[in-house]
């Protein structure tokens, strides 16, 4: 399968571990341990929602070396597209899922002598895989970690008891403490290397200062995955398949694609990897690039297109799948 | 079925050969009657019996050999094995992975007992029984990347991947074409192919190295490379160059047979599970004119693509003073009728 090797998993276990974060535990279902996992993976999670399939990704945030099982922290977002809600409204504990192998798009650059965490409220999850590798191989990392509130975020409390307030610092938006991400930067020593994960206007904030600074971009990492936007209906053909597929307003290019029956390559599901790129051989319309991965040249070019989150708004596009 | 061992030599009297068996589960690596580069990878997955493909990791019966000859280079030259600080977690990896398969392909000859992290692994071709604790380098006599390497045939590089590339960070090379770990070490994707002609202008190697940075876990890949050798040399090194560059000089019309080799790399490609990194197996196969020929049609594709080789190939493999005499001790086996599609023997 285009995805990857898939696992058949049950959920052991489904913690409530703030305000609208559930934690799931994922085993396998024939009791065998899982694979290792390297700090900053993710799966693909697929869903079957009453007949409706939904494949999202979610950052693995157990401990890597923990082959009895993987955790993953799902928030409920508002405008759902149906994955966040169908896990935490529908899924119980006992229930059959189906992960992905993991894949890991958010290493840790093992050379680094220091590592600084910049999390905002879920993007705290590849953080607390990579957090426990770092401990468990007495590497230095700080975290800070921005949240809403105290009743929002996840998991603060156990943090600091565990790594101890000098490594994990907290600030909470509704007390008026904010990241000092400008002063944090400034003044680090050589070899520190600096990851961003939470709401896109951190992580675009975080590299921006980060630039300034003067850091190398090599330094500085960052993992968004994007949920595929909605918009209006349209229809995409399939050259080579020889079929016409109607891209609904809640759906992605890909999973469209995946209804019809066809299997296209993918591996992230959120723009950033790669996999699903896919030639435009006609477009009589925009596109609407949604993706991390292609270059502006390459947006700019029309002829290539991220299906598992790129959108179009024309007359007739043409894809060659 | 247990393998029965060669003793043999890869230099000085060169006892090298293949059984009639080998010759025939020989990876001939081109699968139509003209060569060019190609990204030409696919999912490295188990084949039939018979072919190298039987197992992932494939041990035959040059195994022990191989292994004599690879401790005699690293007696002679340390430096073909060298890892950086940051790759310990791969080093691991790629202890587990080479157990794990050869103990899978080979239950006869090759055992390993987990019981948490403590491992016992039992080696019978080369006498080996050790028991050490995964994950701590002071209960193995050597750093676990060089200890499973002196174990498993081929060279083994392993790349780190970071910054939208791939870095050269770890190798056990003594079975090389021509290339240097101690020079290439540290390099990246783009650099360390940087000598290669042709490739490059038709994005080959931007295409490959996109390729690699997705790769999955369990979803190895693998590939063809091929050169000639003069001699059944494994250690054809750029260090060594004085002692097997001349040997180039000495092939005649009456001893391209014996002398002259198909050198063929099977590459695999492997993610590595804690690390992150790719473990890239180069596992070298040698097969003399003489054994070549015991498969027609064989002799006929080689002699048709040594004829039809781009100049450029021809000098950046080395076969400049030796392809005219080869190409006409060949075409004594081409009779000129068609070849099968595929590699394997009709």
């Amino acid at each position: 399968m285009s995805g990857g090797l898939a696992i058949a998993v049950r959920v052991s276990r489904i913690d409530t571990v703030a305000a609208n974060i559930k934690r799931f535990r994922l085993v396998r279902h024939d009791g065998e341990p899982l694979p290792v996992f390297s700090a900053g993976a993710h799966v693909i999670v697929t869903m079957d929602d009453d007949g409706h399939r939904r494949r999202n990704p979610y950052s693995l945030m157990s401990a890597p070396h923990d082959t009895s099982g993987y955790d993953i922290s799902v928030l409920r977002v508002a405008e759902s597209r149906g994955g966040s809600a169908f896990l935490h409204e529908k899924l119980r504990e006992g229930d059959a899922l189906t992960i992905s192998h993991p894949v890991n798009l958010f290493h840790a650059d093992k050379r680094g002598r220091k590592h600084i965490l910049l999390a905002g409220g879920i993007g705290i999850t590849p953080f607390l895989a990579m957090m426990a590798e770092f401990d468990r191989a007495n590497v230095a990392f700080e975290l800070h970690y921005a949240m809403r509130s105290r009743e929002h975020g996840a998991y603060w409390q156990e943090l600091v008891e565990r790594y101890g307030a000098h490594r994990v610092k907290l600030y909470f938006s509704a007390e008026n403490d904010v990241l000092p991400v400008a002063s944090l930067l400034h003044n680090q020593p050589l070899g520190t290397h600096a990851y961003v994960c939470g709401p896109d206007r951190m992580t675009d904030f975080v590299l921006r200062t980060a630039r300034e600074c003067g850091w190398p971009k090599s330094n500085v990492h960052s993992e968004r995955f994007l949920a595929p936007i909605s918009g209006k209906a349209f229809d995409a053909e399939l050259l080579r398949s020889g079929i016409v597929v109607r891209v609904g307003d809640h759906e992605s290019i890909l999973e469209a694609v995946e209804a019809a029956g066809i299997d296209a390559p993918y591996m992230c599901r959120g723009g950033a990897c790669g996999q699903c790129e896919t030639a435009v051989v006609a477009c009589n319309g925009v596109l609407a690039h949604h993706d991390v991965y292609l270059s502006e040249e390459e947006k700019a070019s029309g002829r290539k297109v991220m299906i598992c989150v790129s959108r179009f708004d024309g007359t007739k596009l043409s894809l060659d799948l | 079925m247990a393998i029965v061992f060669r003793q043999e030599t890869f230099r000085d009297d060169f006892t090298y050969r293949n059984s009639p068996g080998n010759i025939r589960r020989f990876p001939f690596p081109f699968d139509r009657d003209e060569y060019m580069y190609s990204v030409n990878m696919e999912p490295h997955v188990r084949g039939q019996a018979g072919t190298v493909y039987e197992s992932l990791i494939d041990v035959d019966e040059h195994y022990v050999a191989e292994m004599q000859d690879r401790a005699l280079v690293l007696k002679e030259d340390p430096l073909r094995y060298q890892a950086l600080p940051h790759m310990m977690a791969a080093q691991w990896d790629t202890l587990e992975l080479l157990m794990e398969e050869q103990a899978a392909g080979y239950p006869e000859h090759f055992t390993l007992i987990r019981n948490g992290d403590r491992w016992r692994w039992i080696n019978r071709p080369l006498g080996i029984d050790d028991t050490f604790t995964f994950g701590d380098r002071s209960t193995l006599p050597y750093d676990p990347f060089e200890y499973i390497t002196r174990q498993a045939q081929g060279d083994f590089c392993i790349v780190d991947q970071r910054d939208g590339n791939l870095w050269m960070d770890a190798g056990m090379v003594t079975t090389q074409a021509d290339w240097s770990l101690d020079f290439d070490i540290g390099m990246n994707f783009m650099e360390w192919h940087g000598p290669v002609p042709l490739a490059h202008q038709i994005g080959v190697f931007d295409r490959a190295l996109k390729f690699l940075l997705k790769l999955q876990l369990g979803k190895p890949t693998r590939r063809f490379n091929w050169t000639m050798t003069i001699n059944p040399r494994l250690d054809t090194s750029p260090e060594n160059y004085h002692k097997w560059g001349p040997d180039r000089t000495t092939v005649t019309p009456d001893n391209v047979g014996e002398k002259v080799h198909l050198r063929v790399e099977l590459q695999s490609l492997w993610r590595l599970p804690r690390s992150n990194a790719i473990l890239f197996v180069i596992r070298c196969y040698l097969i003399s004119m003489n054994e070549l020929v015991t498969v027609p049609k064989w002799a006929r594709r080689l002699h048709r693509v040594l004829k039809t080789l781009p100049p450029e190939l021809v000098d950046y493999k080395g076969l400049t003073r030796y392809r005219d005499n080869t190409i006409a001790w060949l075409s004594k086996h081409d009779d000129g009728a068609p070849t099968s599609p595929g590699i394997f023997p009709d």
